[in-house]
């Protein structure tokens, strides 16, 4: 396995001993020290440093919101950060484009793959570079040369991906190694992962583990983002732990264990954010018995009761919002009942949910939320608009009146009720959508990540306001990614892993560690 | 954060394109004598009113996202239709008006119908159904203009009510018709609320579909009283009428500040464009100007009407 060349180690490419001497080195190839950015006036990250060696696979932990992603984007280039240091093998990087970044030697491979699915693999790799790989002087690309070059590229890496076929023909770990394979081109001192195997198998995962495993012993540093804690102990040298922005400890794999992990991950204390819990009633209102959906979940069952908070935790891809579009009527059932005031109910469309006393809150505000372009009163009514009908026509009066309450109840701040939504932040957003669901007096309501995107005022708002809704009798199933929110705000916790329902857990007996314990397996 | 003050500014922009008609009025009135006769104000708002019939039609269809071209298809068609049942001594007047927007509610329904279960995008399909439409009209009439109708037929596009032209009548009720069901009706929320954001008005409970059948049929209405203004003012049924009307219609929509990406628009805007597409064509043939350099300015009204509207969302 030959390494055309990697870092600053000129004579890589002749042995793989070199390759060891450069990791004998054991110096940073990559430190970073007292970064912050704030957002708004919240802090994302606050003081954090890395340090990460060369040929070292170091995994950056944290729950959902902890400043992962942020701390990689801005490695990425993509964002700038307020204050701190980031040094490069010896270099200071100092307001770097995304390009300059790639050139000095970061890649990234996004969760999301940044691929051309029209273009052949090797265009891909060497896209925005054809000239320089090339040699050529005029704007022809010489396919061939370029063919030719990923070719070689792909063998290093000792994968068979044929490079003359379009991008969009290859499975997702194939892009993935494509991706990787560009790293290399670009002489990737450091390689950033984020969550690369939330999308492949685990035979695939195996040939991404031997692959990094090469890159290690050719010097590359990898820096690799996973909520898969197994795959973390098998494949991390260094653990670095980051938790509200902070940073909390860096530690070796081999020192730590699993419990260990998840309570520097989680140890936060609760605060009083939460308001009191109501008391709920024995009255079953919502109940789901075997919900299976092909390859998100199967066999969910449980039931929510009149004034009950029923929480849904899990990793991302667990299948939480999965089950709530299913039983919304937005994606369809492969088997399962769903029984509202113990009566059977058919549920094939959001128009069937709402029909049935179903109001859905999801956590794609922009995307299944609210109509930007309406007002606020357009919004809030709109899915109760047959009650502000005199004989055909729609009163403007009833439908002010209907808005004016909403916005007073969950005091939204928006300066009239005529007021564009998409003109709003994004916490009265999340209000305007909460106001539309209300108003079609739903007895069930589901809740995907009430407050993401919302600042923490408007976020104990919501908090108060669920509790509220619980209280006047209404069945509430809420998803979220925030233990705190789950432990400080649910009657019972439902935990997801896999698609697999693996425990209820009451009020008393939820503790973080023991929802992360369930989650994880 | 938006305060009353843009607010303002944002709904006086909306009559930006009101007030720029009043100018070019005013204009004509003192520039061309002939302009400000009762006679020729008569004249335009007969000749609007079929492109502003096909307009509203178009506008329900553009604020749900999506585009008929089929328009000038369907005029040809329902026309051709009512034709053939409107000779004289045949059927009484009623038969061939009902036939014709019967033909029209057809057409529409065909193409929500196609629209909505292939999931093709509106602008292939009534490309497609445009041409369809051109070969219905010519295979139903052999290639040939219907002629010889009835008199009563007649009235409908040529006749006067207490000296006001019938098609200006239609034209009125039509608007009023449309105005409430846009702004007044469940439909005409839910129109919007699609053209907004299509998944959230999903989610919220509409039944998207529906409302698009809905569009592209009251579209196909329209498109029928086009159809029968046109064939009884010509007093012929013709195969090839209506060509590229589908464009003005359009054009007419967009200069009133219907957005093409939806979610937005009204019919008070959409008519108003209507009347400054004919106002300008009427004043440039006063004027003298040939229609060559007629569709050059109209032309240059279109983008210009765009550019001042996405001007004014800048400001906010």
């Amino acid at each position: 396995m030959i390494f055309k060349s990697v870092g600053r180690c000129p004579t890589l490419k002749y042995s793989a001993l070199s390759g060891l001497f450069c990791f004998a080195m054991h110096d940073d190839i990559l430190h970073i020290s007292n970064l912050s950015k704030s957002y708004s006036g919240i802090k994302a990250l606050d003081n954090v440093q890395l340090s990460v060696k060369r040929g070292e696979v170091h995994a950056l932990m944290g729950e959902n919101g902890a400043g992962k992603s942020t701390l990689m984007k801005i490695l990425a280039g993509l964002i700038t950060p307020d204050s701190g240091k980031i040094v490069l093998d010896g270099e200071v990087l100092k307001n770097t484009s995304v390009t300059d970044i790639i050139k000095k030697g970061i890649s990234m491979i996004h969760q999301e793959l940044l691929i051309v699915p029209e273009l052949t693999v090797a265009q891909n790799i060497f896209l925005g570079r054809e000239k320089s790989v090339t040699g050529t002087k005029v704007g022809w690309i010489q396919e061939k040369i370029l063919t030719s070059k990923a070719t070689e590229l792909l063998g290093e890496i000792d994968v068979s991906i044929d490079a003359d076929i379009k991008m969009k023909y290859l499975s997702v770990a194939q892009m993935q190694m494509v991706e990787i394979a560009k790293a290399i081109s670009n002489d990737a001192k450091v390689i950033i992962m984020d969550e690369p195997t939330s999308a492949i198998s685990n035979k695939e995962v195996d040939t991404l583990f031997r692959i990094i495993r090469e890159l290690k012993s050719n010097g590359v540093a990898i820096i690799y983002i996973s909520h898969k804690m197994d795959e973390i102990f098998e494949i991390a040298d260094t653990i670095t732990v980051l938790r509200d922005g902070k940073y909390i400890e860096t530690q070796n794999a081999s020192e730590l264990t699993n419990d260990k992990l998840i309570s520097l991950m989680v140890g936060r204390e609760l605060n009083s954010m939460f308001p009191e819990p109501a008391v709920s009633t024995m009255n079953r209102i919502f109940e789901v018995r075997n919900l299976s959906r092909n390859g998100k979940f199967s066999n969910i069952n449980f039931t929510v009761h009149a004034g009950e908070i029923f929480g849904i935790a899990g990793l991302m891809g667990a299948g939480r919002t999965e089950i709530a579009r299913a039983i919304y009527g937005l994606d369809t059932l492969d088997s399962g009942k769903i029984l509202i005031d113990g009566n059977l109910v058919t549920i094939k469309s959001p128009h069937d949910a709402v029909e049935c006393g179903i109001g859905f809150v999801s956590e794609d505000r922009k995307g299944l939320g609210f109509i930007p372009e309406l007002s606020v009163k357009h919004n809030v009514t709109l899915a109760s608009l047959p009650e502000h009908l005199r004989g055909i026509l729609l009163s403007n009066k009833s439908e002010n009146h209907a808005a004016d309450k909403m916005i007073s109840e969950l005091k939204i701040k928006s300066f009239d009720r005529d007021q564009k939504v998409a003109n709003l932040s994004g916490g009265n957003q999340q209000k305007v959508v909460l106001g539309k669901v209300l108003l079609s007096s739903p007895k069930v309501i589901i809740l995907d990540e009430p407050t993401r995107g919302v600042d923490v005022g408007a976020k104990f708002e919501i908090y108060k306001l669920i509790r509220n809704l619980a209280a006047q009798g209404i069945a509430i199933i809420m998803i979220s990614s925030e233990l705190p929110e789950i432990l400080g705000l649910s009657d019972r916790i439902m935990i997801l892993s896999k698609g697999i329902q693996k425990i209820i857990l009451s009020r008393e007996e939820a503790t973080q560690e023991l929802i992360m314990k369930y989650a994880v397996h | 954060m938006e305060n009353r003050f843009t607010s303002k500014l944002r709904d006086f922009g909306q009559y930006g394109i009101f007030l720029a008609f009043v100018i070019i009025c005013l204009v004509l009135a003192f520039s061309t004598p002939k302009f400000f006769t009762l006679s020729n104000l008569m004249n335009i708002g007969t000749q609007v009113s079929i492109n502003a019939l096909l307009a509203f039609g178009v506008t329900f269809v553009i604020i749900t996202g999506g585009i008929d071209l089929s328009l000038g298809s369907m005029v040809a068609v329902t026309g051709v239709v009512a034709a053939t049942f409107a000779h004289p001594d045949t059927y009484p007047v009623i038969i061939p008006v009902f036939i014709g927007l019967a033909a029209g509610v057809a057409f529409g329904a065909f193409n929500g119908l196609v629209i909505t279960k292939s999931k093709v995008p509106p602008f292939i399909v009534t490309l497609g159904t445009m041409t369809i439409g051109r070969g219905i009209a010519l295979i139903l009439s052999k290639g040939r203009p219907v002629s010889n109708l009835s008199d009563t037929f007649n009235f409908i596009g040529g006749g006067n009510v207490l000296g006001i032209p019938f098609p200006i009548i239609i034209l009125i009720i039509s608007f009023l018709f449309c105005s409430l069901l846009l702004k007044k009706t469940i439909l005409g929320r839910f129109m919007y609320a699609v053209g907004g954001n299509e998944q959230a008005a999903r989610a919220s409970g509409i039944r998207v579909n529906r409302v698009k059948m809905w569009v592209y049929t009251i579209c196909g209405l329209l498109s029928a009283m086009g159809g029968i203004l046109l064939t009884s003012r010509i007093t012929t049924g013709q195969p090839n009428a209506g060509a590229g009307f589908e464009l003005d219609a359009i054009a007419a929509a967009i200069i009133g500040g219907t957005s093409t990406s939806g979610g937005t628009g009204t019919m008070t805007g959409t008519l108003i464009g209507a009347l400054l597409i004919g106002v300008i064509s009427n004043s440039l043939d006063l004027l003298n100007v040939t229609s060559y350099y007629q569709q050059v300015v109209m032309g240059a009204i279109i983008i210009g009407a765009v550019v001042l509207d996405s001007m004014g969302k800048g400001k906010n």
